[in-house]
């Protein structure tokens, strides 16, 4: 339903990834990993028709990509609500049903069941009257999944949403957003730099570094020959207990600093990808 | 202490004709209630963009933009409007990132107090009039002045409305507002010159130093109240309207400016909301059904 000919992407004289082929399917995990300043976050970019391709071609369901498609959906990394906040959980979620439209809002009960169904389908019915500000970062996570779901969307883009979470969050917002692709038969982009969280449940790896890009299964593409080519310098692909270690790329003293600090790095700047992304214009 | 206690009470409080001060005063306490309808509205989203800041670096210029509008003559409610519109259109401009905005304001601020304090300094006319645009004044609101204000009001009140959810959305979650198709640019910028009006006529009301009273302090209160999308704007909308006409009332009778009794009313509702929210917050009343109240992570 997605489809990427030939798509690439360059901000001046560098080069994000060029000649990308990419078909995303309905029910389909794809998890793209990479690099810091790969161009992970620029592809939803492109997706969502917020910036426009160098080169190549893509459609979502037939049709040219455009800004503010409903049936694509957007989850974000967790970032923590303040006290200014003037929302409760089913807020939040009632923004991704009714959000971007103009007028006075009326109350209306077919719109508060919609919600309220929303709320049950990613569970978060205990906490729906709570303000959001007071919720853990895995609960508005949930809610975010939510949010999108409410566009009735068939791809759901996601931006790092485990960030800054803890195992057990992870693993629960991790399932949710599995479990409803599996009921809704949804395609699924997962941006994250640490694909642990999510290897049961991919379907296929899109890895992006240095310009080029591989994709295919996991254990097609994470495969120490394979990432060695595509970084241009030796790396070392471990499994160990169901797990995937990748060791030796060179943004891996970058990664281990960048994930200390967390997502508060990116309450300002979008991506929030440290200093290599700067360029990059958002 | 200069000013005996006998001499301080009757100056501060004077309930003598108070029905006739009443009738002279009422076009300043119709356009204390519109104005605290506006500050109550826009509040909300002055704190959920969190630009307090930004109020106060376009009211100094709204001042400095009154103060000219006085010394040559043009007005100062067209002076005070061409302040605030020129700051909110720089700042909305050149400070999409907080930090980027902060340090603008701070750069705009001082330049448009000193600017204002120029033009002041310059001008022949009774020192009161110079004092009253900074800190406040009873105005007698005459009718065209009263007419003016209530126009601009309207303007920000439906401006507000028109756009309420886009920009609640944009405001607390910018990035999916924008993938889901939210013109977010378009209403930081709309925004910014709806809030460059309501700082103007605030202005003129309570002056430029203490319009955060109006424009924060009763949406910064309304939160520690709730988080209702519905409840917010109406307890901080309420907030801004008794602690204006009630302060108006007070002031009427008494030689001081109306700006004393305005920011300690708003001040008092802000504690004494929250001490209401330190009180449930004991009680444990999040609004989770379930009552597990899960580690903040």
């Amino acid at each position: 339903m997605l489809a990427l000919r030939a798509a690439a992407l360059r901000f001046g004289d560098r080069t994000l990834w060029s000649g990308l082929d990419l078909d995303v399917r309905s029910g389909e995990f794809i998890a793209v990993i990479g690099a810091n300043g790969s161009g992970k976050t620029s592809l939803l970019k492109v997706i969502l028709g917020q910036q426009r391709l160098s080169s190549g071609s893509a459609t979502f369901l037939g049709a040219p990509l455009r800004r503010g498609n409903r049936r694509i959906g957007y989850i974000p990394q967790q970032k923590l609500a303040d006290d200014g906040t003037p929302l409760r959980a089913r807020d939040l979620v009632g923004l991704g049903l009714s959000g971007h439209r103009f007028g006075i809002p009326l109350p209306s009960t077919l719109r508060r069941r919609r919600v309220d169904a929303l709320l049950a389908s990613v569970g978060a019915e205990d906490y729906a009257n709570a303000p959001i500000s007071s919720l853990s970062g895995g609960e508005q996570q949930r809610l975010r999944v939510g949010q999108a779901l409410a566009g009735d969307p068939r791809l759901l883009l996601c931006d790092e949403p485990l960030l800054s979470l803890d195992l057990n969050y992870q693993r629960a917002v991790s399932e949710l957003i599995d479990a409803q692709r599996r009921q809704r038969d949804l395609g699924v982009l997962f941006v994250t730099h640490d694909i642990n969280p999510v290897l049961n449940m991919v379907d296929r790896v899109l890895y992006l570094a240095n310009g080029a890009f591989r994709i295919g299964t996991p254990d097609e593409v994470l495969q120490s020959h394979v990432l060695s080519e595509l970084y241009g310098s030796a790396v070392d692909v471990f499994r160990s207990r169901g797990r995937v270690i990748v060791s030796g790329t060179p943004e891996e003293a970058h990664a281990h600093l960048h994930e200390a600090r967390g997502g508060r790095d990116s309450l300002g700047e979008k991506g929030g990808f440290g200093g290599s992304n700067k360029r990059v214009p958002s | 202490m200069t000013v005996a206690d006998s001499d301080l009470w009757p100056q501060l409080f004077n309930f003598q004709n108070y029905g006739e001060l009443l009738v002279l005063l009422q076009n300043s306490i119709i356009a204390g209630a519109i104005l605290g309808l506006v500050g109550g509205l826009i509040g909300v989203f002055v704190m959920s963009r969190d630009m307090a800041f930004a109020v106060h670096g376009i009211s100094e210029l709204s001042f400095a933009g009154a103060s000219a509008g006085l010394l040559f003559g043009v007005g100062v409610v067209e002076g005070s409007l061409i302040g605030s519109l020129v700051a909110a259109a720089l700042i909305g401009l050149l400070g999409t990132r907080a930090r980027d905005r902060n340090s603008i304001i701070a750069v705009l601020m001082p330049f448009g107090l000193g600017l204002g304090i120029l033009c002041l300094a310059l001008y022949p006319g009774r020192t009161a009039n110079k004092f009253g645009l900074l800190t406040g004044q009873i105005v007698a609101v005459d009718n065209p002045r009263l007419g003016s204000l209530i126009a601009i009001s309207i303007v920000v009140i439906v401006g507000l409305a028109v756009v309420w959810r886009p920009l609640m959305f944009a405001s607390v979650d910018a990035d999916v507002a924008a993938a889901r198709g939210v013109p977010t640019r378009f209403l930081s910028l709309y925004f910014m010159v709806l809030l460059g009006l309501a700082v103007a006529v605030s202005v003129q009301i309570v002056g430029s130093l203490l319009v955060l009273s109006i424009l924060v302090t009763p949406a910064a209160a309304a939160l520690r109240l709730s988080s209702s999308p519905v409840l917010v704007p109406l307890f901080s909308t309420v907030f801004a309207v008794v602690s204006l006409v009630g302060g108006i009332l007070l002031a009427l009778g008494g030689s001081v400016p109306i700006s004393p009794y305005v920011t300690t009313i708003s001040f008092l509702i802000y504690v004494v909301c929250r001490v209401v929210q330190a009180v449930r917050k004991r009680h444990g009343n999040t609004g989770r059904t379930a009552g597990r109240a899960l580690p903040q992570s």
